[in-house]
């Protein structure tokens, strides 16, 4: 045979060397699905790992069951649309393995939606808002004078002192309520 | 070899050529069951008028799918636009606004809100808009839109991330070979290289959460209903019967990526 072929053969072994790699590197579920050879190749089995990531975040639903009082009472103010796990927390591991949840009582907790922006094409525009820099006392939480579950401004004022959100934080850092 | 002989072989040559490889390839019926179709398109509908730019939503996306929660990247983000009456930038100081004519922002991803007039321009400057200036100002939630052409999909060279049949682009972490090309083939800036994990990381429409009929962490998080999910191929959802009956827009449609995130209110000078 002329030696001429021999190069050819050295490319046939290369190409069956890949070949046979191949099928031992890529996945038995590597194939197309339904988006077509563009866009859907990928292993199948990662779907799965994607659908099995754990949620954290539960829904003020699963709070009702137990929270039953404050879930009916919030929902006859304004603050009723705010989910609960906003400002509480995600509810994963509540009750169990996290007995309380940590209430998040910063002032810029508040400032989220009340900063005052009067953006004429943004619902923002309509939210009553406070200017943070000259409202009151900036260090003090907004928990101390307002009650979040009854954002009423008349009610609170005359009873300033019933925010036991507040004072469980406080008595945590060693402060008082007043 | 004579004329005809050559001819016949030529045409033989030309004829076996132009088979493509996909036409000879045995299609395995179990594979083609297995890939299945879905009754379910998840689309997206975010609304700008309601928005008012609390990044509640952020903060959801970042704490349920453990995107670290104080570098600078994240899946979905809220931008703020303020736009003046005169058309102009704001400057600091004599300094360039290094905004693309015009005063844009999303500081931290917009995840503690926007608590301050003040617009970021980076480097840790601000400018401000006095109210009687603004002639437009709102705020615009971003996030993957699970293009039907999606080009990161189509960059990737190792088919790590793929399109499923309900509609969502995912990665595969344990295939990405983090090269990066999909986040640069990305014309909305979603994809990011995770800090952590060295991979290509994107929003997927909290795919753990709508597979098991929950809404997204941002929707649920959305006091004012801002963001909504839904399925295109149910009829009575109400978020297809908005993209179906109501005006709705899309980012960059110029692009031909088919986008399935859907805005209402947007604006021209949204990008």
């Amino acid at each position: 045979m002329s030696h001429v072929w021999r190069p050819l053969f050295v490319a046939l072994a290369l190409v069956a060397g890949i070949l046979i790699f191949r099928t031992f590197y890529v996945p038995k579920d590597f194939g197309v699905g339904e988006a077509g050879y563009m866009y859907g190749w990928h292993n199948f089995t990662n779907e799965k790992f994607w659908k099995e990531i754990k949620v954290k975040y539960q829904g003020s639903g699963q709070c009702k069951e137990c929270h039953r009082e404050n879930f009916t009472s919030i929902q006859k103010t304004p603050h009723g649309i705010i989910p609960c796990e906003n400002c509480h927390g995600p509810g994963v591991g509540h009750p169990g393995k996290i007995a309380k949840l940590p209430i998040d009582v910063n002032r810029l907790l508040c400032l989220r939606c009340h900063a005052i922006l009067k953006y004429p094409n943004s619902d923002r525009g309509k939210i009553r808002g406070i200017d943070p820099a000259t409202h009151q006392d900036p260090n003090v939480e907004c928990v101390t004078c307002h009650d979040p579950h009854n954002p009423n401004l008349g009610v609170l004022k005359k009873s300033p002192q019933r925010f036991p959100v507040y004072e469980q934080e406080s008595k945590k850092e060693g402060r008082t309520a007043k | 070899m004579d004329r005809r002989d050559f001819l016949k072989r030529t045409i033989t040559i030309i004829a076996g050529a132009a088979i493509p490889a996909s036409a000879l390839e045995f299609i395995d019926p179990k594979r083609l069951l297995a890939a299945g179709s879905s009754d379910y398109k998840w689309v997206f509908l975010a609304d700008t008028q309601k928005c008012v730019g609390c990044g509640f939503c952020v903060k959801a996306c970042k704490l349920e799918n453990e995107v670290p929660y104080d570098a600078d990247v994240s899946r979905t983000w809220v931008e703020r636009y303020v736009i003046c009456k005169d058309g102009k930038m704001r400057v600091e100081n004599g300094m360039p606004n290094p905004g693309f004519g015009i005063n844009a922002d999303s500081p931290k991803a917009g995840r503690d809100g926007f608590t301050t007039p003040q617009i970021d321009i980076g480097e840790g400057r601000h400018v401000e808009v006095k109210e009687e200036d603004i002639s437009k100002a709102f705020f615009v939630p971003k996030l993957c839109n699970q293009c039907d052409n999606p080009p990161c999909v189509q960059v990737c060279p190792v088919g790590a991330t793929y399109k499923t049949a309900d509609g969502v682009v995912l990665v595969d972490r344990s295939w990405c070979i983090g090269c990066g090309y999909c986040i640069m083939g990305c014309p909305y800036g979603v994809r990011f290289f995770h800090p952590l994990l060295k991979v290509a990381e994107k929003c997927n429409f909290c795919y753990h959460r709508i597979t098991k009929g929950m809404k997204t962490a941002c929707v649920q998080s959305c006091p004012f209903g801002a963001r909504q999910i839904g399925n295109l191929k149910d009829p009575n959802d109400p978020v297809t019967r908005t993209i179906m009956y109501g005006r709705v827009g899309v980012l960059k449609s110029e692009y031909g990526t088919k986008p399935q995130v859907y805005y209402l209110a947007l604006d021209r000078e949204v990008r």
